[in-house]
């Protein structure tokens, strides 16, 4: 029986489609109207704002609050500034990942800390004899990620802060009318977007302030549905969908590293120890059994089955989850990998899909064929290897004030 | 008596009738014999006060092996399963209690009240036994291979299970070794820290066997009981439809569907043996039934020691078998209520009373109550697995009224004033449980209407159990495998030829699973004695 976010009250009105998933053990909005499209499309031409609530969010607090976190996470954290924020992973000891999110400083011994499954007793187990202490936010502390073009312009509109200066992944305190709260420059769409981190007392007063800041700039209510397209074409990966956190996976197949995930820019290898620093040092040396790419999947060859069938070409609307064998470009019979989410790209009109490949098989351009249903046959497609992130902006980093 | 049949099967439990399904699909003439009016043995479902019906002795189904349910047809039997969402442990001080629900993070919310660190390592420990059960279940769908034997077929069946140990990997092995030897509570210290929560994680290690939740060996008996819960396709537990008996009642349609007689009423005296081998049946009204084998689904000591009788036993034997422990712990109480029983009126609505309830508010609680029957008492203060099924199954019991089931550990066969003093302490014993109930739904006393207490006395001399064990036998390591009942007749023999195990004391063990009556089944078929 998932919980009502403190948002509940608005976005259940707003929610036309009555279309709820579970989320961490809240509920949140899959859609919010049948034909969802213009959710997706807010993100990236006005500002699509999705109640991220349900994300697992911890204060991290003591005086050995840079050094614990430097110990559980492959990144330095003990390198961020103050206001700084970074996105970043943690395994266990094996180098498996167990979970990634992202870590905010807000003071010399202050951190915040998101994460997609519930992270206390993990992190209780590193404290050992630290001067830390742990404060699980998730049920006290609301958030809203406000994403897009727009998004700017609406948040200069309900609050004080300064940000025409607030740089990508940075972030600042701010004041709306009768309330505080803190905007971090970072979101799920790899679009321009901010995420908004309030106590629960303020939700609505938060909310009503955003929403009413944002009528003049076409701001829309915006869905889990239309987040995992946007998050898809940013090839942003997502725990439980393309890779299985250490502590859940069965069996060591299902687990992965950083670097399998494309995130070895997050680990600093070079430093005191941290979890998974032995393992990794002799993966990053002996090299990986896996890479996780972007595939550009050939639309005529798709055009074309489905011309054998006299239908024009067809995908499903929308991101999907599931996993999709992907073979050897001359040889149907060898399987080198597997798709795990994927969507048609509205920004650039094309099929993606986000894959876990062997790591001969990684480098951009190689092709590879994969597998289709087309009228209710089993086909194979080219694609072409290449980055995961499809999708980057200019106006993503983009500073007003240099 | 003429007829002479392929194969006679005393006692209709449903082990026996799953056993006669089998050899009768495979186109034998199957007898089964069941002394008592009804089929089902411990899974039986009667109706005790007129419109209650109950599950008098064993009250919960999910081990029973899903491809027995394929290969006999049992659905279109009228085998029925619904499926319990909760398990509801009320407190004595903590008038909110704590439930754990199919829906993950709705449990964590529920157990983080009590530790927020066991409320996140729960999933984890679920992952590990998932881990251990899928192990377990690769050793209970095969007959037992004989580690002491040189036999090439015995030594190939070792290599396959070997083969399943070495692909658990050196971190899933040592946690093997660890549940084998260890105490369920000292196992889930390994895990958790809230003695609420582990009280009635760990009693599950318990249930059946004479022993404290502090005594080495219990852990496994919590795999056991943990396998029903991970089923990928049947994962969790639930209630046959019209009671357990229902279950018994699909294994007796499917039996008769594929030709097998059944009969009630037909006390076995003991087997017919002639030079060593067993030839048939003398049932205690003195007429014979023939047959080239019998199979007993009695326990190993009633089998043993009344159907095959010491006389045809070698001393060792005898001895060996004596010394399998049964030493019942428990005992039943079941309740005929005018309403709704509620443990937890705080709570909104009665889903939390649609699962398990567990009266086990801690750890010390269950040791305590083993404490008293070490030396021979029941526990003042049980601990008690209730079950209301007519909240789910409103067939039970007549509109708006409730059938209420309540396992009671520990009651000692052996209580101090001697067993078959039982009867006498049977309504004291009644007021035990009805007591301690009382401490979480204060108006019991006035919602009953009919009480049954059933004793292991009662266990033993109306359904058949030696001392009351519900599993035929205690499910302990050195009990269990190539040693249940006892080493070299693990695989469904008998030191007499033609005679035959199916039931609970032979491998796997107990709870309703069927696994004894289809193993048994088919090893006679394979070794083509009929």
């Amino acid at each position: 029986m998932p919980l009502p976010t403190p948002f509940h009250p608005r976005t259940s009105e707003l929610n036309h489609n009555l279309d709820w998933k579970d989320w961490g053990g809240y509920f949140a909005a899959n859609s919010y109207d049948v034909v969802n499209d213009f959710e997706y499309y807010a993100f990236r031409h006005s500002a699509g704002l999705v109640d991220v609530t349900p994300l697992f969010k911890y204060r991290v607090t003591g005086n050995d609050a840079s050094l614990f976190l430097s110990r559980l996470i492959v990144k330095d954290i003990s390198k961020l500034k103050l206001n700084q924020a970074t996105y970043c992973c943690w395994c266990d000891d094996r180098g498996m990942v167990i979970d990634d999110g992202t870590v905010m400083r807000f003071g010399e011994n202050e951190y915040f800390v998101t994460a997609a499954d519930p992270s206390y007793s993990w992190f209780s187990r590193l404290i050992k004899k630290l001067d830390v202490h742990i404060e699980d936010l998730t049920d006290t502390h609301c958030a809203l990620a406000l994403q897009g073009p727009t998004s700017r312009d609406i948040l200069k509109n309900m609050c004080n802060a300064d940000l025409d200066s607030l740089k990508f992944f940075w972030t600042t305190s701010a004041n709306g009318d009768g309330f505080e709260f803190k905007i971090s420059r970072t979101g799920y769409t790899g679009d321009l977007g901010y995420e908004l981190w309030a106590k629960n007392e303020d939700a609505l007063k938060l909310f009503d302030a955003v929403w009413s800041a944002g009528q003049n700039y076409n701001i829309r209510m915006s869905g889990i549905a239309a987040l995992d397209i946007a998050r898809i074409e940013a090839g942003l990966v997502m725990n439980g969908v393309d890779y299985h956190s250490a502590l859940h996976a069965l069996t060591p197949a299902q687990m992965s590293t950083p670097y399998e995930l494309g995130l070895g820019w997050t680990v600093n290898l070079e430093r005191e120890p941290f979890m998974g620093q032995k393992a990794l040092k002799a993966e990053n040396k002996n090299g990986s059994r896996w890479g996780t790419v972007g595939i550009d999947i050939n639309w005529p060859d798709l055009e074309a089955l489905f011309k054998k069938h006299g239908l024009p070409p067809h995908t499903d609307p929308g991101a999907w989850r599931h996993s999709v064998p992907i073979y050897d470009r001359d040889d149907l019979s060898k399987q080198i990998g597997y798709a795990t989410s994927g969507t048609w790209s509205p920004a650039l009109k094309k099929n993606i899909a986000m894959a876990t490949l062997e790591i001969d098989y990684v480098k951009p351009g190689t092709e590879v064929n994969f597998e289709v249903m087309v009228e209710h046959h089993r086909e194979t497609v080219r694609a072409i290897v290449g980055k995961p992130q499809f999708f980057n902006p200019e106006r993503k980093r983009s500073i007003l004030n240099k | 008596m003429s007829k002479k049949y392929d194969a006679i099967i005393i006692g209709g439990g449903h082990n026996g009738l799953i056993n006669a399904a089998y050899l009768a699909k495979a186109g034998k003439e199957v007898l089964v014999l069941e002394k008592r009016h009804v089929l089902g043995g411990a899974a039986v479902s009667e109706e005790i006060f007129p419109g209650f019906t109950f599950s008098v002795c064993s009250y919960v189904v999910s081990l029973f092996r899903p491809h027995i349910i394929r290969e006999l047809n049992l659905a279109k039997h009228g085998y029925d399963i619904i499926p319990m969402d909760a398990s509801f442990q009320p407190l004595p001080d903590d008038d909110y209690g704590l439930c754990r629900w199919g829906d993950g993070s709705r449990s964590r919310r529920e157990i983080a009240r009590f530790s927020k660190k066991d409320s996140e390592v729960y999933g984890e420990f679920s992952k590990v036994m998932t881990h251990m059960a899928k192990l377990a279940k690769e050793v209970i769908d095969h007959p037992a291979p004989d580690v002491a034997s040189i036999n090439p077929k015995e030594l190939a069946s070792l290599l396959r299970m070997g083969k399943v140990f070495k692909n658990l990997g050196p971190e899933m092995l040592q946690m093997n070794t660890k549940l084998l030897t260890m105490s369920s509570a000292d196992f889930l210290d390994l895990w958790f820290e809230s003695e609420v929560l582990k009280g009635p994680m760990a009693v599950s290690g318990i249930i059946g066997t004479f022993l404290g939740v502090r005594s080495p060996g219990t852990a496994y008996v919590l795999l056991h009981h943990y396998m029903g819960e991970l089923d990928g396709a049947f994962r969790s537990w639930g209630f046959s439809k019209g009671g357990t008996g229902g279950v018994s009642d699909a294994c007796a349609s499917a039996a008769k569907s594929f030709g097998a007689e059944i009969r009630t009423n037909v006390n076995v005296a003991h087997v017919k043996i002639k030079n060593g081998k067993a030839t048939g049946v003398v049932l205690a009204n003195g007429d014979e039934i023939d047959s080239k084998i019998v199979v007993s689904n009695l326990d190993p000591n009633r089998t043993y020691l009344k159907m095959i009788g010491e006389d045809n036993l070698s001393p060792n034997i005898t001895t060996e078998i004596k010394r399998f422990k049964m030493r019942g712990s428990s005992g039943k109480v079941n309740f005929a209520l005018s309403g709704v029983p509620n443990f937890c009126k705080k709570r909104e609505g009665l889903d939390h009373m649609k699962g398990d309830i567990a009266v086990v508010p801690n750890v010390d609680y269950v040791e305590k109550a083993y404490d008293q029957a070490k030396y021979g008492e029941f526990s003042e203060r049980p601990y008690i697995n209730i079950v209301v099924p007519s909240l789910t199954d409103p067939t039970l019991a007549p509109p708006g009224k409730h059938v209420m089931s309540c396992f009671v550990q520990y009651a000692p066969f052996d209580i101090k004033e001697g067993a078959e003093h039982w009867p006498k302490l049977a309504e004291k014993f009644g007021d035990a449980v009805q007591n301690t109930i009382k401490e979480y739904v204060p108006d019991i006393d006035s919602l009953v209407e009919h009480r049954q207490v059933v004793t292991p006395w009662d266990l033993q001399e109306t359904f058949g159990l030696t001392e009351g064990n519900i599993f035929q036998g205690e499910l302990t390591l050195e009990q269990l495998l190539f040693q249940r009942p006892i080493s070299g007749y693990a695989k469904y023999k008998t030191p007499i030829d033609n005679l035959w195990m199916s039931g609970s004391g032979t491998h796997p063990g107990g709870g309703i699973m069927g696994s004894g009556g289809e193993l048994s089944a088919k090893s006679i078929l394979k070794e083509r004695v009929i």
